[in-house]
């Protein structure tokens, strides 16, 4: 892990109304770094990421993100991140090589890049056989592996994950994070929210968020040991049990 | 360019494979057409007269031969007095004609069934017609312009095109955006470097298309089945293309709106179909409403295209004649059409 900082966020703020969802938070990432995003639910992580990928403008607060203004270069942010939602968002009545087409297109790759990359792609993916089957055809694991993929195809700096595992069983969780890895070991820094508390024991380091604010961060060891914690479910206990919003 | 074109590509490999939905689209406005231009006719065929004739003269005969060559009747037969109220009970008859002649004097009677209010007007005034035709009275000419035997298809159609676009454009149009919220798509479209027009335009131009082949499939049928006279069919089209658009406007607009693709559903059936229906002037008449209602119906934007439609089809005028009509279909299309796309811009910050 390098000193570059790929992302930097200095007392991001979001209100809505008289609530806000988001207050002040500051935190930076380095290059290749798998940064943890951890809270309860309605503690404000999705509306932070939001933020950062562009979809929603902050009420205060600055942000860069893989070296862009998030509030003054939002489409020079939006070409060099990737973007994973909890629904494994892909169109389930497309093909996997329409689907994988559409959005490398949408990137601005050419056609030969897509041929070339997408080759690799399935390889890497043991897809070759289901190129032309439909997304709501394969099994759940597949289209999750599918879809971080789809949200990397471009060869992002940055990629973020809003809860990338949702419902899917231990093995699974398991093989996709060893995909996480591979593109983080290439450089890529991964942003990644969860609600598995074991997963956040591979995170290089993990923020817990508790009612708009980032309470904790550091690694996983660290704060291990700053909470006379065995595990790091323990610790987001003692962290988030604090919170006064619950859901 | 490429970006949209992968884009309207995608939208319409969508539409493709959801074929159950695209019968629905293409053959619901075909059976509706035919459903109103030749099954539900406000005009009534096929009258079922008897008659009753105590005494035979050369009068009571003439009348006679009348209803039985006249092709809108069915003569029945003639029967007792006595048997009228069975006749018309037992349903045999719409009408019975009593004709009495007396000393060189017809007196004549028609016996009609109101069971049924509409058609017992239709079938007196029909019967009335038929025989005063033998009266010595000088006759009223009677000529109905445009639409000589009041043929109520022509009526019908440019209503059911008006009412058809805006269901189906509006509808499909607001249903797939919604969608795209609901299963998350719309997300990794608006975080893409897309820009938010690209993603609304590669959404209207396939539901676009698709709207012009019900229009021509549409227009198709109604000049080959039903008859519609068509002026200039160039004017028809351009008025046409620019109610699909206000249509996909609309669809646009209720997308921003709503949440859920059944909300979507709801809104578009509940808001824009029942006053298509009632205050368009396709079914009711505009100028019989009360004055609430009159300047209500002048928001409904089917209402300006069925009357252009009408204009333009069954009176044949040129496109100088539905100036009025245009002009307020562009403006509206305009309002909509600027209305959506900042909301849509807006819900993406």
């Amino acid at each position: 892990m390098s000193e570059e900082k790929v992302i930097t966020v200095k007392g991001l703020t979001k209100r809505f109304g008289d609530f806000t969802a988001v207050d002040g938070i500051t935190f930076d990432v380095g290059r290749g770094e798998i940064f943890g995003f951890l809270g309860a639910n309605g503690a404000g992580k999705t509306t932070a990421m939001r933020m950062l990928c562009g979809l929603s403008r902050p009420t205060a607060g600055s942000g860069t993100v893989a070296g862009y203004d998030i509030l003054t270069q939002p489409e020079e942010v939006k070409r060099s991140i990737g973007y994973m939602s909890q629904r494994f968002s892909l169109y389930e009545d497309l093909t996997v090589l329409e689907n994988l087409r559409l959005f490398s297109t949408i990137y601005g790759m050419s056609k030969r890049e897509i041929k070339e990359r997408g080759d690799i792609v399935f390889r890497q993916l043991g897809m070759e056989n289901m190129r032309d089957t439909l997304v709501s055809d394969i099994p759940t694991g597949w289209k999750q592996k599918l879809a971080f993929t789809v949200s990397t195809i471009h060869n992002p700096g940055v990629v973020f994950l809003d809860e990338p595992t949702g419902g899917v069983d231990p093995l699974t969780r398991r093989k996709f994070w060893e995909l996480i890895y591979r593109e983080s070991s290439r450089g890529m820094t991964v942003f990644v929210t969860t609600h598995y508390l074991d997963e956040a024991e591979y995170c290089n380091r993990v923020s817990i968020m508790v009612d708009g604010r980032v309470e904790a961060l550091d690694t996983p060891r660290n704060l291990k040991e700053k909470y006379h914690a065995a595990t790091m479910d323990q610790v987001f206990r003692t962290v988030a049990g604090a919170a006064k919003r619950g859901d | 360019m490429a970006i949209l074109g992968s884009m309207v590509r995608k939208e319409s490999l969508q539409i493709w494979r959801d074929k159950r939905t695209l019968l629905i689209v293409l053959v619901m406005p075909l059976v509706l057409m035919l459903l109103f231009g030749f099954a539900i006719s406000m005009e009534v065929n096929n009258v079922r007269v008897a008659a009753v004739v105590p005494q035979h003269s050369d009068q009571t005969r003439n009348a006679l031969m009348r209803l039985q060559v006249n092709p809108y009747f069915t003569f029945e037969g003639l029967m007792p007095v006595g048997d009228i109220d069975k006749v018309l009970r037992s349903g045999r008859a719409d009408a019975v004609v009593l004709l009495d002649d007396r000393g060189g004097t017809l007196r004549q009677q028609i016996i009609a069934d109101g069971s049924n209010t509409a058609t017992a007007k239709s079938v007196t005034a029909y019967v009335e017609g038929a025989l005063a035709e033998s009266g010595r009275n000088m006759p009223v000419t009677l000529r109905t312009l445009y639409n000589p035997q009041l043929k109520s298809s022509y009526n019908f159609v440019p209503g059911i095109l008006g009412m058809i676009f805006i269901l189906i454009c509006a509808i499909m149009t607001s249903v797939s955006i919604v969608g795209e919220k609901e299963r998350g798509t719309m997300d990794l479209l608006l975080v893409s470097p897309v820009r938010p027009l690209t993603v609304i335009i590669g959404k209207l131009v396939p539901y676009f298309l698709l709207s012009c082949i019900l229009l021509a499939l549409m227009l198709t049928l109604s000049y080959t089945v039903l008859g519609i006279p068509f002026g200039n069919i160039f004017n028809i089209i351009l008025v046409s293309l620019v109610y699909i658009v206000l249509a996909l406007a609309v669809g646009l607009l209720i997308s921003t709106m709503v949440r859920t693709q059944l909300a979507a559903l709801i809104a578009s059936a509940m808001i824009f179909m029942i006053p298509v229906i009632m205050l368009s002037g396709m079914i009711f008449p505009i100028d019989n409403m009360p004055d609430i209602l009159q300047w209500l119906s002048c928001v409904v934007p089917a209402r300006w295209y069925i009357s252009a439609m009408r204009c333009l089809m069954i009176q044949q005028q040129a496109l100088s004649g539905v100036w009025l009509e245009m002009t307020v279909l562009v403006g509206m299309t305009l309002v909509i059409l600027v209305l959506a796309v900042r909301k849509f811009y807006l819900s993406t910050k």
